[in-house]
């Protein structure tokens, strides 16, 4: 079954001359429990997408379904909210600066409508791995995987289907991005979670991704299994060029 | 989710620390650490010293004052300062300047009390929302601001107590009118770089709703910087008012306003001088504390450099 699929997705900001077209007819499609990736350079329009599913781009044209169901415009409904939910890529801006842990996941899971929050905000913080003891902190009071980790306990809050990952790692030094990665590796398995990841690092996706999809300029160039990322038998010349420069680097 | 301390354990180290066991824990630590960032601040604790001791003014003025503020005694008008009974003097009525001075600290509270209660509120929800929805409701909010603001202020203030006849409400409300665009500006600027963080995106994509964006995240956010400028405009607040009782417009006779007070010492101010005096000096010392408080404040409560 597919969780998620893109058709002609063109995504633009701004107005006649100011135009900008960030995503140019994407294609792809997500299967249940599939873990997706989106490799690019920056401004290659990867996160995009990711914006435009997610309703935070609102100027898009073509056709998004999740779970079947077609997406328009930027408004999404509840049961949207419930199925896709998304970690950012930086942990230091998606965390409310005056909000405690607590008040972060309790809002969360108030606005989905769970009762019994404490004991659900008490797993939450056992699933990723954080315990009880940072539950009142602020996120001054916080490491940068410490607030990532509670950027993906807000993400599984609402227990959603798919996950949208925006570089959730980039932002981490290198010690801890592995951690997050394993614990992102783990969830999915526990949760039975469909991710859909943006990153511009060739690795990240190779260890998490099962299929990846190569954007250059807003164009999707090719499409292929992790799997032949690894042998290094990618066809398009970009995807070939951009394997070279991760290999060197 | 208990608040118990350990024995032996010092409230200090109770606030000070990384781990807070509940939520009411969190936030009194969270204050008892702006609040020791604000006593690191000497001109600042100095304002606030100025301000409570006006507090305690105006609270025990029926103790403190040694005279009734309204008795005119003609055979002792304009006594000089130290002169025996008046400490203060007393003004072209008899009344003892310093009585006056200490009930007259009960209207300026008064007065930047509800300033301070009206303008900012009027000007957050103007602000944020207006910042917030963009497109027409922006335009038209803000246009409404501009033509407020292009008012000079004591005129507009002017016309309104004219219009609503003399009177501390009045005056108030007059005031209120004109401070409020400047923190429709700061709240919409504020409201702007915040809606377009990932937190706030983050908590999009939970559903909630523009009521609940704007009260829960956006709110807590401006309102710091609108307490700094609040403080900082307390003065020109006091001023103003102080300018409309000069005016006779403001607190009426024989009320002891402090503007209303230098207004009437001004007719002696060449042979009599510390009858317009002693008020001034009591205006400007309150406006001096309201905006060393205001810089302190500033420090304390930016969230730009709080929080990292």
């Amino acid at each position: 079954m597919t969780a998620l699929s893109i058709k002609d997705l063109n995504v633009w900001f701004g107005h006649d001359h100011d135009r900008v077209d960030a995503v140019k007819g994407a294609a792809f499609d997500v299967r249940q429990g599939e873990s997706f990736g989106l490799v690019g350079e920056s401004g290659s329009g990867k996160s995009t997408i990711l914006k435009a599913i997610t309703g935070l781009a609102p100027t898009w044209s073509g056709e998004i379904r999740v779970e079947g169901q077609a997406l328009q415009g930027a408004t999404r409904d509840r049961a949207f909210y419930k199925t896709v939910q998304m970690v950012f890529q930086d942990p230091y801006a998606s965390l409310h600066p005056r909000h405690t842990v607590d008040q972060v996941l309790s809002e969360t899971l108030y606005l989905h409508g769970f009762g019994d929050i404490d004991a659900h905000v008490m797993r939450l913080l056992d699933d990723v791995g954080l315990g009880g003891k940072f539950r009142f902190r602020y996120p001054h009071q916080l490491s940068g995987g410490q607030r990532q980790r509670v950027a993906v306990a807000r993400a599984l809050a609402g227990e959603p289907d798919i996950l949208f990952l925006d570089e959730p790692t980039s932002a981490l030094d290198v010690s801890v991005q592995a951690e997050i990665l394993n614990l992102l590796t783990d969830l999915r398995q526990e949760h039975s979670l469909t991710y859909l990841m943006v990153s511009h690092d060739l690795p990240v996706i190779g260890h998490m991704c099962d299929r990846l999809a190569v954007m250059k300029d807003g164009e999707i160039v090719e499409i292929m299994q992790t799997e032949d990322l690894r042998q290094g038998t990618a066809k398009h010349a970009y995807s070939q060029a951009l394997l070279a420069a991760s290999a060197a680097a | 989710m208990s608040d118990a301390t350990a024995p032996g354990q010092s409230w200090r180290d109770w606030l000070l620390t990384d781990a807070p066991t509940s939520r009411r824990h969190a936030r009194l630590a969270n204050l008892y650490q702006g609040w020791l960032k604000l006593r690191a601040n000497s001109m600042a604790m100095f304002g606030l010293g100025i301000l409570v001791f006006l507090l305690l003014v105006a609270l025990l003025a029926p103790v403190l004052a040694p005279h009734d503020p309204f008795q005119q005694d003609l055979a002792n008008r304009l006594l000089p300062i130290g002169a025996e009974n008046h400490l203060l003097g007393t003004d072209s009525l008899g009344r003892d300047i310093l009585s006056r001075l200490i009930y007259g600290s009960r209207i300026t509270l008064y007065i930047v009390a509800l300033v301070a209660l009206i303008a900012p509120v009027a000007g957050l929800l103007v602000g944020t929302v207006a910042g917030y929805a963009g497109g027409w409701t922006d335009t038209v909010l803000m246009r409404i601001t501009d033509i407020f603001l292009a008012f000079p202020r004591l005129v507009l203030a002017l016309a309104f107590v004219a219009a609503l006849g003399a009177g501390i409400e009045n005056a108030v409300l007059a005031i209120s009118l004109t401070a409020w665009p400047p923190y429709a500006r700061i709240a919409r600027a504020e409201t702007l770089t915040i809606r377009s963080a990932d937190y706030i995106s983050a908590i999009r994509l939970q559903g909630a709703g523009p009521l609940r964006i704007i009260t829960k995240h956006i709110w807590p956010l401006c309102i710091s910087s609108l307490i700094v400028r609040v403080t900082l405009d307390m003065a020109g607040i006091i001023l103003a008012a102080a300018g409309l009782g000069f005016l006779g417009l403001g607190a009426q006779p024989p009320s002891p306003e402090w503007g209303a007070m230098i207004s009437e010492g001004r007719r002696f101010i060449l042979d009599h001088w510390w009858v317009a005096t002693v008020p001034g000096l009591a205006i400007f010392t309150v406006s001096l504390a309201f905006n060393l408080l205001g810089d302190g404040l500033r420090d304390v409560l930016d969230p730009k450099d709080s929080g990292q």
